[in-house]
């Protein structure tokens, strides 16, 4: 037996090497970029940052995507995809004012609570076809996509709900600020800090990442990999779920094409931000910096005087862009390895 | 040196599963049939049932609608035995009908000038995605999520809020013509269809290039080790794709004589449900072209149907979204009753069979 080390330790302090690996992640990387649109966007306007309600819509527009897209990472990480999520945040912001409009005297807690509730339900049946039937999530999501949307167009028929139906005091949450930084937005910070604590040091979060990195090996090994799936896709349907009842309070009317289109750019905010859309990698602290900066810059094209109808284009090309960029890192990180296995056989003969 | 005596199996205990039944199970016990089946099923019922579902109007109004679908599906199929998928079909016809519409209206090119332009375009919109899924290796799915937005980005880029509606008469009114003079169902656009539906068919069914589509999608590494150019195949599948989606968009701006940049909106879910619907495994690897046929026009019929009974466009949807999913589990439980079945009739292992 030798007793030289195969490897040997990093000669780096801890602290630098902490700091290294930080500075080269993906999250700080697209955070850069998006330091760099609203500094470009500042530059051009200063009333984009520095007005009374430009440092507010900085924060206060992502919410409602960061929301989303911490719960699409859930499900992406499991190597699925929810594309329901739109659906269903449509379908709750009209329950919600539903609700409100029905019980004129309940309390605004207990309506985030039924929201979150109702979520729940809408991801369990996603989770349930999936997991139990075999189905990839893709064709399960595009029929709930329709049968939601459906069940909410129907059952909504040609009333909306409007900022009348819903009292104040729900309605003010849409720009109420604490210390500057809107209610809504630390909703969603909360939000992220819970999922992104469970998903990174829980044995369930953990789990969720195994599965999606080799769902045979999962099975295998023992993990429960029914139940994770389901509890994967019944936290989205329920973060989806709030962010409906969030778009309620945002925007104050729902009408019947709420939240249309929001499944692909929450999936595309989780991939900008460092999600493998095959599963096993990304963190939800890159979704939601991908979430901010997709959505910041939809706002900053008219300011520097692009037209944002080419505001679509620029959220594809971004798209392909972080894609194509993933896949050369990781290929080039799997030849310095097969280069240094080399290697390290060579000197050891 | 021992030999070890092998036993020689019976001749009567060989069986050959797969090849055992009668042509006309093989034939009819298909996914593809019962589809066929459903859309009979369907057509008969709603003729009885369905108010003026037997008139004239019905069949013509029916092919018109679905006529981009029918048409984008053929490529899609290929697309997703190979066990791909393309996201960015709409986006595609989006992006050619802003096209033809700057062209034909900033520019000045006559119809059949822009409409060639805008499938080269369309073909090489495919070409970037087909290049980046089969030569970079990138998953089909976030790519097209990304072109979906780009091509539909440019095309609202092109257009704006703008809407180009003046197109020549002769160019729309053939768009909307029925073949064998007025009072009869079928409108012009199926003389490109069925031409196309041949080729489609010839290429998928009849041709080495089609029994590759096959393998990749069953196995892709295999595929490439009996001698498919992989890569190739799947190029040239996405360019299709692109250039019969410029050409339904083609159909589509003339049909309704208005290019707006936002043409074609969600249809490429649409487009994925039909084909689902008509057989198609998502894993890859089994589909046939008749199957998808009769998917998409199960679809076009219950819409007319449910339309021509009075249900709202989101009941219909809600329809369409349950079969989608019934589809998708069915195959599911046909595997379990399947095995569950075998399990049953299989004989009691034979005594001193296994030492």
């Amino acid at each position: 037996m030798s007793d030289t080390l195969l490897v040997e330790p990093s000669a780096v302090s801890p602290t630098k090497r902490v700091l290294g690996e930080l500075l080269r992640s993906r999250e700080i990387a697209v955070g850069g970029v998006f330091v760099l649109v609203v500094a470009l966007t500042t530059l051009k306007s200063p009333s984009f940052l520095f007005s009374s309600d430009g440092w507010r819509d900085l924060l206060l527009t992502p919410s409602l995507l960061l929301i989303l897209a911490v719960g699409q990472t859930a499900v992406i990480i499991t190597r699925n995809v929810d594309l329901s999520v739109g659906s269903t945040l449509g379908l709750t912001a009209y329950f919600t004012g539903k609700v409100f409009s029905d019980n004129p005297g309940i309390p605004v807690v207990a309506v985030f609570a039924l929201g979150l509730l109702f979520g729940a339900v809408l991801g369990l049946v996603n989770g349930l076809l999936v997991s139990i039937f075999k189905v990839p999530a893709l064709v399960i999501t595009l029929g709930t996509l329709y049968i939601y949307r459906g069940i909410f167009l129907t059952w909504a028929g040609s009333d909306r709900i409007n900022a009348g139906d819903m009292p104040q005091d729900f309605l003010a949450l849409g720009t109420k600020t604490i210390l500057t930084i809107p209610v809504l937005t630390i909703i969603g910070l909360v939000v992220l800090a819970a999922v992104g604590y469970y998903l990174y040091t829980a044995r369930g979060g953990r789990e969720l990442y195994a599965i999606g990195s080799d769902p045979d090996a999962a099975v295998l090994y023992g993990l429960q990999v029914n139940r994770r799936i389901i509890g994967a896709f019944v936290l989205c349907g329920a973060l989806a779920g709030l962010a409906g009842v969030v778009y309620a309070a945002r925007y104050g009317t729902v009408s019947s094409n709420a939240g249309l289109g929001m499944e692909l750019q929450a999936v595309g905010a989780a991939v900008i931000g460092g999600v493998a859309i095959f599963g096993g990698s990304g963190t939800v602290w890159g979704a939601a910096i991908g979430a901010f900066l997709l959505v910041t810059i939809n706002r900053a094209l008219p300011v520097v005087g692009i037209s944002d109808f080419w505001q679509r284009a620029v959220v594809g090309a971004l798209i392909i862009a972080a894609v194509v960029l993933d896949r050369f890192f990781s290929t080039r990180q799997e030849r310095r390895l097969v280069a240094a296995r080399e290697e390290m056989r060579k000197a050891a003969r | 040196m021992s030999t070890a005596t092998l036993d020689r199996p019976d001749r009567a205990a060989r069986t050959y599963p797969a090849y055992s039944k009668p042509l006309w199970r093989r034939a009819l016990l298909t996914r593809e049939f019962a589809v066929i089946a459903t859309v009979v099923a369907v057509i008969f019922y709603s003729n009885a049932n369905v108010p003026n579902f037997d008139g004239p109007l019905t069949m013509y109004y029916l092919f018109l609608d679905i006529a981009p679908i029918l048409l984008i599906a053929l490529p899609m199929t290929m697309i997703i035995i190979t066990g791909e998928i393309d996201l960015s079909v709409a986006s595609v016809m989006g992006l050619s009908s802003a096209l033809i519409g700057v062209l034909h209206a900033d520019a000045g090119l006559s119809i059949p000038v822009a409409a060639a332009v805008a499938i080269a375009v369309g073909a090489l919109c495919g070409a970037f995605n087909g290049f980046l899924v089969a030569y970079v290796g990138l998953p089909s799915l976030a790519v097209t999520i990304g072109t979906l937005a780009l091509y539909r980005g440019i095309a609202v880029g092109l257009l704006g809020t703008k809407a180009i509606t003046d197109f020549p008469d002769t160019w729309t009114d053939l768009a909307k013509d029925r073949i064998f003079g007025d009072g009869t169902s079928y409108p012009m656009i199926l003389i490109p269809f069925v031409v196309l539906l041949a080729i489609f068919v010839w290429l998928l069914h009849f041709s080495s290039f089609g029994r590759g589509v096959y393998e990749i999608g069953l196995n892709d590494e295999a595929a490439h080790f009996s001698g498919v150019d992989v890569e190739r195949t799947k190029l040239l599948l996405f360019v299709l794709a692109g250039a019969v989606s410029a050409f339904a968009g083609l159909y589509f701006t003339l049909r309704f004589g208005s290019a707006r940049g936002d043409n074609a909106n969600g249809l490429e879910l649409q487009v994925i449900a039909a084909v689902l619907l008509g057989g198609v495994s998502i894993f890859g690897g089994r589909g046939a072209l008749h199957g998808v046929i009769a998917g998409v026009v199960l679809i076009g019929v219950i819409s007319s149907a449910m339309r021509l009974e009075g249900q709202t466009v989101n009941v219909i949807n809600i329809v369409i979204g349950a079969l989608l999913v019934f589809s998708v589990i069915a195959t599911t439980l046909l595997g379990w009753a399947q095995s569950f079945l075998a399990r049953r009739r299989a004989p009691a292992p034979r005594p001193g069979a296994t030492p």
